[in-house]
């Protein structure tokens, strides 16, 4: 076995220091449902472990003047249950209880979730992030029918992981990152960045910082509702998610926000479908228009061109399920 | 002979009181529990663990090993190389050296310091695309070519022609005559065989060998006479059997020259000859134990390449127990693979719907091996027919037998291609199935086969409602789309060789012992039901001792012959034993022996009932002697048969928009002669139909033709079906008159094989055209509906 160190602080500024300044260096465990296959595998091997899990601050669901604040260790099981949630953010709610099983949502964690490695095979079966052997891409090459149809024109050609994501970046939700230097807040779709180094993370922390928080603004009168086109009743991973959330003003949409998830590098969010909806109604004839928006620079990379049609119907299946649902409650 | 048959035969259905009743099984409880022992759950004092240094190519030379570092690891107890340098390997994660640890993470340290050189060799790992402009081959035939000949039962003058003009790769000696004879080969084919030159097979550098043509009536007239002709492409891609419980044992040196093993395996009683082959030790001198077993479905047989080297590691360790069970992504990789079948199809038919005349041209892999045809057509013996199967080898690891060998494959490309022709004659295809049925009786047909079929498929018609929810192929509207298929299928299954020792001793105990095993499907409930009914007794009663090699042997449980065996062993040693304790307590009853019945837990005379003795009475008076009886199969009377049938029928709902297929409900009618345990008879059924739509819909080995590595070795996107994801699963076992008769007969396969042909053919009922391939994943779907290219699944 690969030895490691084992932090375990129980504050949250005690993290940081205990954190490397490369990647791959320090890993953060807290569900561990994703970390320890990894670990398993190979594919990551810390120096040392900082199990956050004994930071009590960490785990609680709070309510702020209507936004849901969520500690980074709070369960994928307990979103799905929170009443709190499914009053105020019920597409949040639906998602975490849809993610993988019973099992991993009892553990896995909303900040895990957000840093979950890609699912890429290239990738978890040690070839890197990018995939690339020989100056040249697995992924171009091979067995790409799962891969990214958005953002694929760099050398990163995986797909994010994160069913729940693209629903807190409809949402406006931001990530609070802890470091050295302190806190900062980000929003969560700026949080997700394309790599273009095997030396880079999916993501905006820097080797040192961690996810304390994640905050979900208040959303009354939303209208929001995510779809998975995924093969299996559970515990599947999908080809194609969209999460919507409408803003209405009477029948036509104020604002919207489109957001796919398992077709780029990172949660893509779809301006254009949400200009093509904007100060419409929604019917059939808008959601077909604004999903079809949402794919029109979708790109295949040779065997995956299935993924551009799923995603479209995706997105306009969310469209529709978000037109007719409840709208959200809270705090106005 | 006839008085056998009256001494040993099957009760009278109004004598049985425990065979074909609906009983729990009597392991239930311990595998819910967590109390029954599996192979994996076995941790032996003092135990080692080995780990294993796997090729990361998949055809290579071994250049060098250099295991100097991991020897002196602290920890490391001994390291074994299974591969030297020399030897050329043929598929990725094949294994090269063991070493045996006193932890799972100091051996895999160990394993990472060992030092393998390769050179790599180049490999072909595709399956998939149609073999092109290959040359039929004109080598010497081999075994396999000859046995595939016989097996398609080719006309005589096709076979002896193929001989005289190709010669054979291998010598015809006088055991494999006698074999053939026994199997009812003619003697002009033998004596062909015996005078044909014996040649060097010719080095093929292609992955591709071509069968020679095989035909049956005259094709070219049956097309001719089609008023339909109808073609397609189907397949299905190579599978894994992904047991739940992975391939692995616990091996231990009892002392210098005598082997314990524990070991997952469905062959008890086979092994010890493997062993001592491979270790060159007396079969006498191995002990192989295994209490429960999580899956094996044709996959373990065999003490396999890491069976021999867990025993040779354990030997230099001094006989430590030493464990190797397959980690996860080996056991997909390396442990189970079902052969891949593609074929294009042409059927004709007349207006009618008689079908006339059938060509295929196939193609699939079964490894390096490459793989022989599926049975087509199957079971539907269309008169005319021209086929021609082309092997491809591949570096993905070898085959192996999986639930019903070529059967599901067969099967699928078959009834897919006889569905696609009723759907161009504008025919119902349970009518064109009915109207063809006479087609589907063997040339012996001694139980009436066809009219069985009939029964099945009307049976099985009423349970989904075929009549009210059938419609022509893509009548529907809206984003969902239903739509009904349907299959037949067919199987063996007669028994196999079986010892069952029984003792009754004077306390009223009784033991059985067989060196058989329970593969999860209700063995251990079979046995006890049949000596129970025997002997008038409750199945808690009894003590049986199975899963060791050093009870009477009792054959492997593959080929659907295990229950067939065990029930026939048993009861004739019941009969014998219940006979010498009659013999024994006759005079205290004041009757003869043939006068006495066992009901109840008592004895007593038949004509007078009033006059009994209970069980433990009647043991009593054996003194201090216990009765022991060795009940054999094959034995004396004629207990069981062979041959098998049954009919799927699939109700499915397709997401026109996704592509994703979700099962509304699945019904199997399916005869095996007489039910002795019926509700882990339909429990098989229902585990087979669920097997079957993970077939359908989700399982693929997919392999990187530029790594030749498989991508999917992990239960991520190797899927299985979930409980949601089954639907409503309906079983209906064909019993009474016509079938009890026959005795029992093995059921672990048919009903595997007809899934993926009726749910394959209710998604094309549902949506209108044919998805070709398999599994019937959603980007399949969408690619048939509005076939763009670009994707994975384009043809």
């Amino acid at each position: 076995m690969r030895p490691f160190d084992y932090a375990s602080p129980t504050t949250a500024d005690q993290v940081p220091a205990l954190l490397g300044k490369s990647w791959g260096e320090v890993e953060i465990l807290a569900g561990g449902s994703d970390l320890l296959s990894l670990m398993k595998d190979e594919i990551t091997t810390p120096k040392r472990l900082v199990n956050i899990k004994q930071i009590s601050g960490l785990h609680a669901i709070s309510n702020e003047g209507g936004a849901t604040q969520l500690g980074t260790l709070v369960t994928l099981d307990r979103i799905a249950h929170a009443s709190q949630i499914q009053h105020q953010h019920p597409m949040l709610a639906a998602a975490a209880g849809d993610a993988a099983s019973p099992q991993i949502r009892n553990v896995a964690t909303i900040g895990g979730n957000l840093c979950q490695r890609p699912r890429c095979w290239y990738f978890r079966a040690g070839h890197g992030l990018l995939a690339q052997k020989d100056g040249k891409s697995l992924v171009l090459q091979g067995d790409n029918r799962y891969h990214a149809i958005l953002g694929n024109d760099g050398p990163a050609l995986f797909v994010s992981p994160s069913t729940v994501a693209p629903v807190l970046i409809a949402y406006n939700a931001k990530v609070r990152i802890a470091g050295p230097r302190g806190s900062r807040e980000v929003p969560v779709e700026k949080f997700f960045v394309i790599p273009k180094t095997e030396q880079e993370r999916e993501h905006d922390l820097k080797p040192d910082e961690f996810i304390t928080h994640v905050i979900v603004p208040p959303a009354p009168g939303v209208r929001a509702a995510h779809y998975e086109v995924r093969q299996k009743e559970a515990f599947d991973w999908p080809y194609a998610t969209a999460a919507v959330a409408l803003t209405m003003n009477a029948s036509t949409v104020k604002s919207a926000r489109i957001v796919m998830g398992h077709v780029a590098p990172v949660p893509w969010v779809s301006v254009e479908a949400a200009q093509v909806l904007q100060g419409k109604a929604v019917t059939q004839a808008t959601a077909d228009q604004a999903a079809q928006a949402a794919v029109a620079k979708a790109k295949s990379l040779g065997h995956n061109a299935h993924k551009i049609h799923l995603a479209q119907v995706a997105v306009k299946r969310a469209i529709l399920k978000a037109a007719g649902s409840q709208a959200a409650g809270g705090a106005a | 002979m006839a008085d056998d048959n009256t001494k040993y035969g099957w009760p009278a259905a109004e004598k049985r009181s425990l065979i074909g009743k609906r009983i729990s099984r009597v392991d239930g409880p311990d595998k819910v529990s967590g109390h029954a022992k599996y192979t994996y759950d076995v941790h032996r004092p003092g135990m080692l663990y080995g780990k294993v240094v796997r090729s990361p190519h998949a055809h290579a030379k071994v250049v060098s090993v250099d295991t100097s570092a991991a020897e002196k690891m602290p920890g490391v107890k001994s390291v074994y190389i299974i591969q030297d340098a020399g030897s050329e390997i043929h598929w990725a994660g094949d294994d090269i050296v063991v070493v045996a640890a006193v932890d799972e993470p100091t051996a895999a340290d160990a394993a990472r310091a060992i030092k393998v050189e390769y050179q790599p060799l180049p490999f072909f790992v595709d399956d998939f695309t149609q073999p092109q402009n290959v040359a039929e081959s004109t080598g010497p035939l081999t075994q396999r070519d000859v046995f595939q000949m016989l097996n398609d039962d080719a006309p005589d003058d096709q076979v002896i022609a193929a001989i005289q003009k190709r010669g054979l790769a291998f010598k015809v000696s006088p055991e494999m005559a006698k074999r053939m004879k026994d199997n009812e080969v003619s003697d002009d084919v033998i004596k062909a065989l015996q005078a044909a030159e014996v040649k060097e097979p010719q080095p093929n550098n292609s992955p591709y060998k071509k069968e020679t043509e095989q035909v049956k009536g005259d094709p070219d007239a049956g097309f001719k006479q089609a008023e339909v002709v109808s073609e397609g492409v189907y397949g299905c891609p190579v599978i894994t059997h992904c047991c739940l419980e992975s391939h692995g044992s616990i091996a231990e040196w009892t002392d210098t020259d005598h082997l314990f093993s524990h070991i997952s395996t469905q062959n008890v009683s086979g092994l010890a000859g493997q062993y001592a082959q491979a270790l060159k030790i007396p079969e006498a001198n191995v002990h192989v134990h295994q209490d429960h077993i999580g899956g094996g479905f044709g996959s373990k047989f065999g003490i396999d390449r890491w069976g021999a080297y867990t025993a040779q590691v354990s030997k230099k360790t001094g006989g430590k127990p030493v464990r190797v069970m397959l980690e996860r992504d080996a056991e997909l990789i390396l442990a189970g693979c079902r052969p891949s079948a593609f074929a294009r199809v042409r059927v004709g038919a007349k207006k009618d719907g008689t079908l006339t005349a059938w060509q295929s041209e196939s193609w699939g892999t079964g490894g390096p091996g490459g793989g022989g045809a599926p049975p087509m057509p199957y079971v539907v013996n269309i008169p005319n027919q021209r086929k021609q199967h082309t092997a491809v080898a591949t570096n993905i690891g070898p085959a192996r037998a999986w639930r019903a060998p070529n059967h599901p494959q067969g099967c699928l490309i078959t009834m897919s291609a006889i569905e696609d022709c009723a759907a161009k004659l504008g025919m119902d295809p349970l009518d064109l199935m009915l109207k063809n049925i006479a087609l589907t009786a063997p040339s012996e047909d001694t139980y009436h086969r066809a009219d069985t079929y009939r029964d099945e498929l009307m049976i099985a018609s009423d349970l989904i409602g075929w009549k009210k929810n059938w419609h022509p192929r893509g009548q529907g509207s809206g984003a969902e789309r239903r739509g009904l298929g349907l299959a037949i299928h067919t199987w063996g299954g007669r028994g196999h060789e079986s010892n069952c020792a029984l003792t009754i001793y004077p306390t009223g105990s009784v033991e059985l012992q067989m060196g058989t095993q329970d593969l999860g499907v209700g063995t251990r409930t079979a046995i006890l039901i049949v000596a129970g009914d025997t002997l008038g007794l409750a199945l808690n009663q009894m003590e049986l001792k199975i899963g060791d090699n050093q009870y009477p042997k009792s054959g492997g449980s593959g080929g659907s012959t295990t229950i067939g065996g065990v029930s026939s062993s048993t009861r004739r040693a019941a009969i014998d034993a219940r006979d010498q304790l009659f013999a024994k307590v006759a005079s205290a009853l004041n009757a003869q022996p043939d006068d006495l019945e066992a009901v109840g837990g008592s004895i007593r005379v038949k004509s007078a009932p009033s006059r009994s003795m209970s069980w433990k009475d009647a043991c009593a008076r054996l003194g201090t002697q216990p009765i022991q009886a060795l009940g054999k199969n094959p034995g004396p009377g004629d207990l069981i048969s062979s041959g098998v049938g049954g009919a799927v029928m699939a109700d499915v709902s397709v997401d026109m928009e996704t592509g994703v297929v979700k099962m509304n409900k699945m019904v199997c009618v399916q005869d095996c002669g007489l039910v002795i345990s019926l509700k882990t008879a339909e429990s098989q059924v229902y585990g087979a139909m669920i097997m079957g739509i993970a077939t359908t819909l989700y399982e693929e080995k997919i392999m990187d033709k530029n790594l030749g590595h498989m991508l999917n070795p992990n239960m991520d996107f190797y899927r299985l079906a979930g409980i949601g994801d089954v639907g409503e699963l309906v079983v209906h076992m064909m019993t009474g008159k016509g079938y009890d008769e026959r005795g029992p007969i093995g059921l672990g396969e048919p009903p595997t094989v007809g899934p993926m042909a009726a749910i394959g053919n209710a998604v094309a009922n549902a949506i209108g055209v044919r998805v070709p391939f398999l599994p019937i994943t959603p980007d399949r779907v969408v690619n048939a509906l509005n076939p763009k290219g670009g994707s994975h699944a384009t043809v």
